[in-house]
């Protein structure tokens, strides 16, 4: 039992201190080249929330007949909608603090974070963060436990609990058979009218970024959402506000599973803290089942 | 084994219905509709779950109480058979049996969870192995440990039927086979039991471990009364808290559903463990909260705050006071409300961890359970005790003194 519990005690220290966090992401990091690494930048000052990207979204993964009349409707703006298990993208409206300020729109999907923390869950590696950058879903392997949907920092997951016998997690491929086979641009950046999306390596869309700041500082905060964040996300954000007033979440920039897996990879180092604790369990045993043994031969 | 011959295990000889017996049966049923529904209409239908809450009480209650309240069976083993404390055999067999019935519990709880139940082998194949995640860790040790104890109760099985196997009508073909199987089991289990006892033990304290690791991966979706890298370490510490109580309260209801006479003498000196390992599990709660500066939390005035100090105060600070005295130790209603109060407060913690702390980011609504949910849940609680009752009618689990067999 000392054993065990010091090897926590020690785990946990060192899973406190970003010193190993550090690690595991230069680790991830290394594995994640960002030239190979391919990522969205979403410019927000620019999208004039025409959600023609909802609809080639739709027609690409849900139905090859979907009515771009029905996606014209202006009237959905007046709620903050969800990605779900219909829809992998959605468009929202957003003002800034001061009252009467002008709206603007921003588009949701999964990030495609470079330590995700849905791959880091799934139980069956059915989630996998492919190298240039998609992460992609395999329904096959899926069990249906929805611990991907609990590690989600930014609840993109969705799932099909209408489905009695069949039912998956719902979440934007980032159009992996597109970019990655097919080698084109995804389906909603294809479609986009107002150049509010830009598909490219990680590294340019950084660059690109910070170059439209530099070039627009009145236009932009100086924030490029997504370049930091948890690590870095292959989808990335610009906006004429700060992002605390929009849904995308205040998040550090240490990745949401540098805790967990440390702690997991500290009590499981190589099978020794489990081994110990059995070997010294069996020593306990067998010294105190001698005593035992012994004290019952002196009463007898 | 003891060879106290004052108690020894033996089938208890009464009638299996009583009326409290038909009431459980009638809500036992009713989790099977409830069961039956799921599978048929499926998660949807039955379920409050949605987007922004995928986990309910089926994880909160059925998974991680469960587990933690079977927590009795590996702190008895290491009690009884590691540390060789002669006296607590007599509590060996029924934590085991609870043990044994509440991980299969988890299990048949669970399958009703899973989007897709027929694919829980998957973790098996090693080809799907996924060593960074926490729930696959719990999986295959809880997987493992569950044949671990039917093993240990193998050679229960062998005592009461080993030269006796008579099955009835077409399956008496059988019956060789399965004599066969006992003799084997008897014969040769005794040797290596023990090296299957403190697996179970080493496998506990790490599922147990790993249960509280589960929602460290979402920190930002956690209250930080309850997110916090020792986790896994409170998880340990309240299993093994909760695993004697555990044991105190269900020999108490048991002593009583079979007119028994409860074994004071061996629960008392049981009971008087727990106020050390509350007082520990009470130091790091509070050490915890210290160290992360979490008090603004805790006297928030909201509801998280609310449960986190009755969590505290029922769970932990009020039955460790009670436990300090000798006399209640030593009194039946005493030790019962004891007991109980450490049990209902390991499952408010679970409740607390998996369900309570747990603050989707966008959520418009609050998760309560389904009717559904909960007639399955109690279900699954009255099916464990009909086949507990069933099991120590059967086969030698309760020990009974010599006076009353």
């Amino acid at each position: 039992m000392g054993i065990s519990r010091r090897d926590f005690l020690r785990t946990v220290a060192i899973g406190g201190t970003t010193l190993l966090a550090g690690d595991v992401r230069a680790e991830h990091a290394a594995r994640l080249n960002c030239d190979k690494t391919f990522g969205v930048l979403v410019d927000t000052g620019v999208c004039i929330g025409c959600r023609k990207c909802e609809w080639a979204c739709s027609k690409k993964n849900f139905n090859p007949e979907a009515d771009p009349v029905f996606f014209d409707d202006k009237n959905v703006f007046k709620d903050h909608r969800r990605p779900n298990a219909l829809a992998y993208t959605v468009v929202n409206e957003f003002r800034g603090p001061e009252p009467g300020s002008h709206p603007f729109t921003m588009k949701v999907q999964c990030m495609h974070c470079n330590d995700p923390a849905c791959v880091s869950a799934c139980i069956v590696g059915a989630l996998k963060k492919c190298e240039f950058g998609p992460v992609t879903y395999d329904a096959s392997k899926c069990i249906g436990c929805r611990y991907c949907m609990v590690a989600c920092p930014f609840q993109i997951p969705a799932y099909e609990y209408f489905n009695a016998f069949d039912p998956q997690v719902r979440k934007c491929s980032f159009c992996y058979d597109r970019i990655v086979e097919e080698r084109k641009r995804p389906a909603c950046v294809e479609v986009c009218p107002s150049e509010a999306l830009t598909f490219g390596t990680r590294r340019e869309l950084i660059d690109m970024a910070h170059s439209r700041i530099r070039a627009h500082p009145e236009r932009y905060v100086d924030h490029v959402y997504g370049e930091l964040e948890l690590g870095g996300t292959s989808w990335m954000y610009l906006s004429p506000i700060d992002f605390k007033y929009t849904e995308l979440p205040d998040l550090p920039d240490q990745p949401a599973i540098s805790v967990s897996e440390t702690i997991q990879h500290g009590i499981f180092k190589q099978f020794v803290p489990p081994l110990m604790l059995y070997g010294l369990l069996g020593l306990v045993m067998t010294a105190l089942r001698e005593k035992e043994e012994k004290k019952r031969g002196h009463h007898e | 084994m003891s060879s106290n011959d004052h108690h020894l295990p033996t089938p208890i000889k009464m009638k299996y219905f009583t009326p409290g017996t038909k009431i459980i049966f009638a809500v036992m049923v009713a989790g099977i509709g409830a069961y039956i529904y799921r599978l048929i209409f499926g998660l949807q239908a039955a379920t409050n779950l949605n987007d922004q809450y995928p986990w309910g009480i089926w994880i909160g209650i059925d998974v991680a109480s469960g587990v933690a309240l079977a927590a009795g069976g590996f702190t008895s083993a290491l009690l009884a058979d590691v540390f060789h404390k002669e006296k607590y055999h007599v509590i060996v067999r029924p934590a085991l049996l609870t043990a044994m019935l509440g991980y299969t519990f988890v299990v048949i709880g669970l399958l009703a969870d899973l989007g897709r139940y027929y694919n829980v082998w998957h973790p098996m194949l090693p080809s799907m192995w996924q060593g960074n995640s926490v729930l696959f860790e719990v999986g295959i040790c809880v997987m493992i440990y569950l044949n671990i104890l039917y093993i240990e109760f193998l050679p229960i099985v062998a005592e009461r039927f080993k030269g006796r196997v008579n099955l009835p009508g077409a399956l008496a073909r059988l019956n060789g086979f399965f004599e066969s199987i006992l003799s084997v089991a008897d014969r040769t289990l005794g040797r290596f039991i023990s090296l299957f006892i403190i697996a179970g033990v080493t496998l506990s304290c790490l599922h147990q471990s790993s249960l509280g690791t589960l929602m460290v991966i979402a920190e930002s979706k956690m209250s930080h009364l309850w997110w916090t890298p020792i986790s896994p370490l409170l998880f340990l510490v309240s299993a093994i808290a909760v695993g004697y109580p555990m044991v105190i309260f269900e020999s108490i209801i048991a002593s009583r559903s079979f007119g028994l006479k409860p074994e004071m003498h061996v629960l008392s000196s049981l009971a008087g463990y727990t106020p050390v390992l509350l007082g520990i599990y009470l130091a790091l709660k509070i050490g915890d909260i210290n160290t992360r500066e979490a008090w603004p939390l805790v006297f928030a005035g909201n509801t998280q705050s609310l449960l986190w100090i009755l969590e505290i105060a029922m769970g932990v600070v009020i039955p460790l006071v009670m436990l300090l005295f000798h006399r209640i130790r030593h009194s039946v209603g005493g030790l019962f409300t004891a007991a109980t109060l450490v049990v209902l407060g390991v499952v408010l913690n679970r409740i607390n961890v998996f369900l309570v702390a747990y603050t989707p980011l966008y959520g418009k609504t609050s998760y309560f359970p389904s009717i559904f949910e909960i007639m399955l849940t109690v279900g699954l609680i009255a099916a464990l005790v009909l086949v507990y009752r069933a099991i120590v009618m059967i086969f030698p689990v309760i020990s009974v003194p010599a006076a009353e067999r």
